[in-house]
């Protein structure tokens, strides 16, 4: 047995040596407690409808988020909105649809079934609006970039005056924690620039925190089940793993070797 | 396959089994006759068995929602992820099973490497292992390009361009592999039909890899001869299928963590960005389980030389049972050969670290020593070994001490615990 737990140790151990290699480039990132690491990570639900806030206010002047729809803001493991409250958010969008029976396109406000809408007809015209720069789509930026949601927290908060000699282009932007350091992003966030509906003071700091926790959900809506299921998964893998072990050590009782 | 004088009992199971064999087949799996001393090590052959069926029943359901197609790929892995019941788990199943798939399939290989299981009568099990290998780097490299992610479609642009490399034809060659004049729609389209392919064409070959395993039987880590059935064996039911049961468990612990507490961290970043042809990532890496061949591929200075070796660093295993010249399988009675394995190991190992770093400076001189060492291991050593190597007396049977009470089993157990 002793054997067989060294192998399973030696087998992790060069596992996680092989990650912790090739996940080069380590960047010394702001940290903040993120609630959904850990076994049992989950959302914080009022940083995600500030998140939200944050997102819709700010960054959708810019950024699309062309995978998720208004239902998913009402759905479990999410934001959680009402329903209620979600179809009021999506119907203060108008959307294109049809062609109706007289073969016109016409507008309405969205419904819950809609996908979120688009600051911009398409990527060209996203270009044109923001200096040659595209800015990215952020239904999976979370999980896109290297350092993930640190990464996402930093940017936000990474913004200051260019060193001496560093020269930057006009609309190029100074970030310590952008590859290159140079972004064509003005910084987004300023204090106050929303402000919460539940007293919240917004900082930029919290800000950052509610709107990366928004876009990791929006990355990964199940990462709330994901968590769940893991633990029972693992907990009855291991308690199925100790009935096969004792039955394997009986039935090999008969036999002169070792298991 | 020795003994076909298998009865059933019922009238029907003979009326059947007279026509259609299968229940002396079932018979022959569960009396099998394996050696009693294989350590844990032996245990992957059911885990690979346990991957490759787990990829195909995912894999088939992926393939009922993913739509092969340049400009809804990306899109209907997200719809898989978000809307489809269970897909984001089927998804991560699917996507870390290629790689424990691989982390097995490495341990199995140096497992035999180490026990000289490629050795005579075994060498057609070995190459038909090669084979599968080989297969399996086809499936997932064209498996890594269907979620049409910047590391999907870079990665893909890469591999086939090193097919440019054959003199005369390698251009045309590149074109029609592509269907086109780039990676696009046409080679999406026909990695997905041989990503679906493959692995069935991999099931077949398992099969014949254990036909042709159940011809001599297992090696063992003594790595004699044994006689079968006998003291030193079992039958597979139920020692075997247990104690491969409990490995497997084991492995499952594993390949939950990754599927469900870090499902993203074997992969690349840049895969969850769309395929874009206009703009080219800073670095373009495979996944870790093709870094050794790369960081070979990258080595050599000259392109075509550079496709020869990464191709020859395969090929060698299959022509490795003639080039180690040892009549001796265990390294457990090579204390030589057993040093040389380990530095192999760590040869292997160094490749794959300065695979996944740019290939410059220190990095670049490393992985030349490192392939220079690689195939010196196989065509200068090995060989070599064989004849100078002093090796340990070995037992006459799992069981038994050598003739005249010499207690060189004890010796070998010694020996094996400190190895393990």
């Amino acid at each position: 047995m002793k054997k067989v737990i060294k192998l399973f140790l030696t087998i992790a151990l060069f596992f996680s040596i092989n990650i912790h290699s090739f996940a080069a480039e380590k960047v010394d990132y702001l940290k903040t407690d993120w609630s959904f690491k850990g076994l049992f990570g989950k959302f914080d639900r009022a940083s995600l409808q500030r998140g939200y806030q944050v997102y819709t206010e700010v960054c959708a002047a810019c950024h699309s988020m062309k995978y998720l729809s208004y239902r998913n803001l009402a759905e479990e493991g999410g934001p959680e909105f009402s329903v209620e409250q979600a179809k009021a958010i999506a119907a203060s969008f108008e959307v294109v649809d049809g062609p109706n029976a007289d073969g016109e396109m016409f507008t309405r406000p969205a419904k819950l079934s809609d996908k979120f809408v688009m600051p911009y007809e398409n990527e060209k015209a996203a270009q044109a609006a923001n200096g040659g720069a595209y800015p990215p789509d952020m239904s999976v930026l979370v999980k896109a970039r290297g350092g993930g949601v640190d990464y996402i927290y930093s940017l936000l908060q990474g913004y200051e005056e260019a060193p001496i000699g560093v020269t930057l282009d006009e609309g190029v932007h100074y970030n310590k924690f952008m590859y290159g350091n140079k972004i064509k992003m003005a910084a987004p966030l300023s204090d106050g620039i929303v402000e919460y509906g539940d007293g919240t003071v917004a900082s930029v700091e919290q800000m950052s925190k509610d709107v990366t926790s928004f876009l990791m959900w929006a990355a990964e809506p199940h990462l709330e089940a994901r968590h769940q299921m893991g633990f029972k998964a693992i907990i009855y893998l291991i308690i199925l793993t100790t009935l096969v072990y004792f039955s394997m050590k009986k039935i090999w009782s008969g036999i002169k070797s070792e298991v | 396959m020795s003994d076909h004088d298998y009865k059933p009992k019922s009238k029907v199971g003979q009326w059947f089994n007279d026509r259609l064999p299968l229940l002396t087949l079932a018979n022959h799996l569960t009396d099998y006759p394996t050696p009693k001393n294989l350590n844990y090590w032996w245990t992957f052959g059911g885990i690979l068995t346990f991957c490759l069926i787990t990829q195909i029943v995912t894999g088939l359901t992926l393939a009922m929602h993913y739509i092969a197609h340049a400009d809804m790929a990306f899109e209907s892995v997200e719809h898989i992820m978000r809307d489809v019941n269970y897909g984001w788990l089927i998804r991560y199943i699917h996507a870390n099973g290629a790689s424990m798939f691989f982390l097995a399939v490495y341990i199995h290989i140096f497992r035999s490497l180490f026990y000289g299981s490629y050795k005579s009568p075994r060498e057609i099990i070995w190459i038909l292992g090669i084979i599968i290998y080989l297969l399996m780097m086809a499936a997932a490299f064209m498996g890594y390009v269907l979620p049409w992610g910047q590391m999907s479609f870079w990665g893909a642009t890469v591999i086939t361009n090193l097919f440019s490399a054959i003199p005369l034809v390698g251009e045309g060659i590149v074109t029609w592999l592509w269907g086109g004049y780039s990676v696009d729609n046409p080679t999406l389209t026909r990695f997905f039909t041989l990503h679906y392919l493959i692995p069935f064409l991999i099931l077949g070959l398992v099969v014949l890899h254990i036909w042709a395993l159940h011809v001599p039987g297992n090696n063992n880590p003594v790595g004699i001869d044994i006689k079968k059935p006998s003291k030193d064996t079992v039958p597979f039911h139920p020692y075997i299928v247990i104690k491969d049961g409990f490995a497997l468990l084991m492995f499952m612990i594993v390949f939950a963590f990754f599927v469900f507490y870090s499902p993203n961290i074997l992969g690349h970043a840049d895969n969850y960005i769309e395929a874009n042809p206009m703009v080219t990532p800073a670095h373009i890496v495979p996944e870790w389980y093709l870094l050794p061949f790369y960081a070979i591929l990258r080595s050599v200075p000259d392109k075509l030389l550079g496709v020869v070796a990464m191709l020859s660093a395969i090929l060698i295993l299959a022509v490795l049972p003639w080039l180690d010249t040892s009549k001796i399988r265990s390294a457990v009675f090579r204390p030589l050969y057993r040093q040389f394995y380990w530095i192999l190991v760590a040869d292997v190992l160094i490749l794959g670290y300065v695979g996944a770093m740019p290939a410059e400076g220190l990095y670049l001189l490393i992985a030349r020593v490192a392939t220079a060492y690689y195939f010196l291991h196989f065509l200068v050593i090995l060989p070599v070994l064989g004849f100078k190597e002093k090796t340990l007396p070995i037992p006459l049977s799992i069981t038994e001490p050598v003739l005249g009470g010499n207690p060189n089993f004890a010796m070998a157990k010694k020996n094996e615990s400190k190895i393990e």
